[in-house]
């Protein structure tokens, strides 16, 4: 067990943008997953097994750093929700497409949150981040000091800043696109899984017609009840094949757009969250300004005091934000296209290898006496 | 006489080798009959009336019956599943049987003797085809349109149009008919034919002693509840789709019996095609409900009840009935999956169409550019493919769905014969105890010395003998019937399903290169996103 991290800094030492999550153990009802990393310096790897608690321990040393100017403007890279072994409907939902398949989707969103932290240059030299993935032993499981921010979106008080008018036209702007984002990216993402879902079940309901094709075949030398046998098995085959490539499409869906939707909807909420933050700071800069204002002479001077302190922190949080902003501009994209054209490649191959057994199957019949 | 000049279908080359130019020309409504082959638009009320009309898809479909059958190697299929590619085959055995057909009539004879009066002349005369085609360029390409020649009729069912109104209001479907043969008055004509007058057709000839043990095939069922919804109106797309699904079962209905040598020379098959006004059908009770299956299985019913069991002396009646049984349950299995599969297609349509509307929204709301443009041009394809998985549905629907429908009734129908054949023997066995019972008395009245009671006794044995004698030997009819009808069923079923099933990968062929064109216009649009 490791002793409570020092707030010291350092460089990393892992290629940040090739971390993989190579798999996943089930023991019973945990879940660890390996993590591999590739040293900075000449050639050789990290593996470490980590469970979601570690990855929470992460985080929440990630939200804690508050000797970092203006850290309350980090979009921080959002974590998947806890999963579940045997998941309820609920945590099914919650899920979305992390929650599909033999947790393939999920580790990916893992990957890519791990991706995120170690390439973003205020956030991977924490040494959390270092010992999360280099670390044989696990990281401490104790709690991080209580930290600022953490569900400070969700405290019910506090959401009634919400909707509080800025003094600066870009936030302003900012905060209405990321409320529009937030909500149609969430839309997408959920109908998106409706389809995939979908397809699913007509990829297992061919399953079905395929198996019970083969109950038609018929025994016996009759020439005509063996044309028809042999129908049946070839049209068991074709859909044997169609169940194939539906499921193929699904998998395809959830493991380039499904991923992109989900990773696009759950940054937009961090940077919601982000952009809360800073409001709530204004409000309390607004507070202290008029405090200050209306102060009697004895207490001016602390009030002033606070006044300071909460202007350059404000100053401090808008000016990370604004980079934070243009940054998150730049990875949303980039990660929306590569999700878009791998989506498009892997549809239009297996589209095309349809086409051709589809075809290959229209040839066996046609040719079939 | 035959006002074929109206009908002449569209010349063959556009109509067969480039799909797509006759396709425009198809996609005009079913109303006007100007200038339009009825059979090139047997394809049209499916893709007009479901609104999702793609000229691919109406190309796809054979245009014209009749230049199928200039190709022999040609196995593109009629819209309504009832096989037509190997028609050939098919008269060429009707031709024999019509030879050895006992009870004969004089359209029968006419008819042989047309048959062999058509080897002489060319058949072009006798088709309104593009004379281009006709010219036969072989021996055997002039042998096989003879044969064709000999027995040829096409029939088809268009234009369904909703008469009257409210509760009385019912829907007349347009029956047209296309042949050679001549017992016909015409080459082409056409009727108005309701729903009931094609149940009161079956009906007429179900109840033919001549046409026990033939496999007759049965009609569409009935429904209150399709029908209340086309009679408040047509527009709806459960309404359109239900007109669709009974015009295109009707169709198949009427092919399989103009098929099926024997029913074909019927005259109440011939005044169905022919006569312009038919009296209403009454008798149709027995066919509502659940209509045709739960009236063959009551049938059945009654007769094991009788106490005389058959003995077999040939297992084969036995075996094959076992089969029959045991296949109209494997079709049932069949048919209930893919009903799920198609709900599970409509659903994904839907889901699409959702999901479409969603990406359109983001798109809107993205400020950059080409991202933005990107996430249209996806909620575009998506649109597209909802369109896809709308045709994807209704082609497992109306081929397979309704194919293994019209096939668990056929089996009902061939389990009617079937049933048929034992109440023959039933017949015949209860006339022989009869008789028996009648020697025995003359016994008893020889001995008591009642002359007149004798003679008439003697008279009863001579007509019961007699009776035994009929009903044995129709025992042995339908006996040779059934066997027939089997025999000549596998053929069909397994043309039909071969013949559906290309129909359906045509379909499925075609709509995957639509799918790749998709992907492949969309996939630049997606790596411009910088």
């Amino acid at each position: 067990m490791m002793e409570e991290v020092q707030e010291v800094r350092s460089a990393l030492s892992v290629h940040g943008h090739d971390i993989k999550v190579t798999d996943v153990l089930r023991d019973g009802d945990a879940l660890t997953f390996v993590i591999v990393s590739q040293k900075l310096s000449g050639t050789g790897e990290y593996h470490v097994d980590r469970t979601y608690d570690d990855f929470e321990w992460l985080q929440q040393h990630l939200f804690s750093q508050e000797d970092v100017p203006g850290i309350q403007g980090v979009i921080f890279p959002p974590i998947p929700a806890k999963p579940q072994v045997n998941a309820s409907a609920k945590v099914l939902k919650q899920l979305g497409f992390l929650g599909l398949g033999e947790w393939q989707p999920y580790c990916k969103a893992l990957e890519t949150f791990l991706r995120q932290v170690a390439s973003h240059s205020m956030l991977e030299k924490n040494k959390a981040v270092e010992i999360f993935l280099t670390s044989t032993d696990p990281p401490g499981r104790q709690r991080a000091r209580k930290n600022i921010f953490n569900r400070l979106s969700q405290a019910v008080e506090e959401k009634r800043k919400e909707g509080h008018k800025d003094v600066d036209e870009f936030f302003q702007a900012a905060r209405d696109q990321n409320l529009n984002l937030t909500g149609h990216s969430k839309n997408a993402a959920e109908r998106f899984l409706d389809v995939v879902l979908t397809e699913q079940k007509i990829a297992v309901a061919c399953g079905h017609f395929s198996a019970a094709l083969h109950l038609c075949v018929e025994a016996g030398e009759d020439p005509d009840k063996q044309a028809f046998s042999r129908i049946c098995v070839k049209l068991s085959e074709v859909f044997e094949s169609m169940k194939k490539n539906m499921t193929s499409t699904a998998a395809n869906d959830v493991s380039t757009l499904g991923l992109g939707l989900d990773l696009e909807s759950r940054y937009q909420e961090a940077e919601k969250e982000m952009l809360f933050r800073r409001t709530c700071k204004l409000v309390e800069l607004e507070t202290a300004r008029r405090n200050a204002e209306k102060a009697k002479p004895v207490k001016k001077t602390a009030m002033e005091e606070v006044k300071k302190a909460a202007e350059t922190e404000f100053d401090q949080i808008c000016g990370v934000a604004k980079q934070e902003i243009a940054r998150f501009e730049g990875v949303r994209v980039e990660i929306l296209q590569q999700a878009l054209v791998q989506w498009c490649e892997q549809q239009l191959l297996t589209a095309k290898e349809s086409a051709d057994q589809f075809n290959q199957y229209l040839q066996a019949f046609r040719g079939m006496a | 006489m035959a006002a074929s000049s109206d009908r002449s279908p569209p010349p063959f080359s556009s109509a067969a080798e480039q799909p797509e130019e006759a396709a425009p020309a198809d996609m005009a409504d079913g109303d006007s009959d100007e200038g339009e082959d009825i059979f090139v638009n047997n394809t049209n009320p499916v893709a007009v009336s479901r609104g999702v009309s793609q000229p691919e898809r109406v190309s796809e479909e054979p245009p014209d019956l009749f230049t199928e059958e200039e190709e022999a190697g040609n196995t593109n299929t009629k819209s309504n599943g009832v096989h037509s590619d190997d028609d050939n085959d098919l008269f060429a055995d009707a031709h024999v049987e019509l030879n050895t057909d006992k009870s004969g009539s004089s359209d029968r004879k006419e008819l042989s003797s047309s048959s062999s009066s058509s080897s002489g002349p060319l058949p072009s005369s006798s088709f309104t085809q593009n004379p281009a085609l006709v010219q036969p360029s072989s021996l055997e390409q002039l042998e096989e349109e003879e044969a064709k020649d000999s027995f040829d009729l096409d029939v088809a069912v268009t234009n369904p149009e909703k008469v009257g109104d409210g509760m009385n209001a019912y829907v007349a479907y347009k029956v047209s008919t296309r042949t050679s043969l001549a017992m016909f008055r015409n080459k082409t004509f056409s009727v108005r034919r309701r729903f009931s007058d094609f149940l009161g057709l079956y009906e007429k000839l179900s109840v033919k002693q001549s046409h026990h043990g033939c496999i007759i095939p049965p009609p569409p069922e009935k429904s209150v509840v399709g029908m209340t919804k086309v009679k408040v109106g047509m527009d709806d797309p459960s309404s359109v789709e239900f007109v669709e699904r009974r015009r295109a079962a009707l169709e198949r209905y009427l092919q399989r019996i103009v098929s099926h040598p024997s029913l074909l020379q019927d005259p109440d098959v011939r005044e169905f095609l022919e006569r312009e006004e038919l009296p209403r059908a009454v008798n149709t009770q027995a066919l509502s409900g659940a209509g045709f299956l739960k009236m063959i299985n009551k049938a059945s019913e009654a007769v094991n009840k009788m106490t005389i069991k058959m003995n077999e002396s040939d297992t084969w009646f036995e075996d094959r009935f076992q089969e029959v049984e045991n296949e109209e349950q494997q079709l049932r299995k069949l048919q209930a999956v893919v009903d799920s599969l198609v709900n599970h297609r409509k659903e994904l349509c839907g889901n699409t169409a959702v999901f479409a509307k969603s990406m359109a929204m983001l798109g809107n709301s993205e400020d950059n550019t080409a991202l933005s443009r990107a996430l249209s041009q996806l909620a575009e394809v998506e649109d597209k493919m909802e369109q896809l998985h709308q045709e994807q549905a209704a082609s497992d629907f109306f081929i397979f769905a309704e194919l293994l429908g019209d096939y668990i009734r056929l089996l009902g129908a061939v389990r009617g014969c079937f049933d048929q054949r034992t109440r023959a023997w039933q017949r015949w066995q209860e006339a022989q105890s009869t008789l028996q019972k009648k020697r025995e008395s003359e016994a008893k009245l020889l001995w008591a010395n009642k002359p007149e009671k004798l003679q008439q006794a003697k008279e009863e044995i001579a007509d019961w003998e007699a009776r035994v004698t009929q009903y044995e030997r129709d025992f042995d009819r339908i006996g040779m019937t059934v066997r027939k009808e089997v025999l000549r069923f596998e053929k069909e079923k397994a043309k039909d399903f071969k013949s559906q099933i290309i129909r359906y990968l045509e379909a499925m062929v075609q709509s995957q290169q639509r799918l790749i064109k998709f992907w492949e216009a969309f996939l630049p649009e997606a790596k411009a996103i910088a």
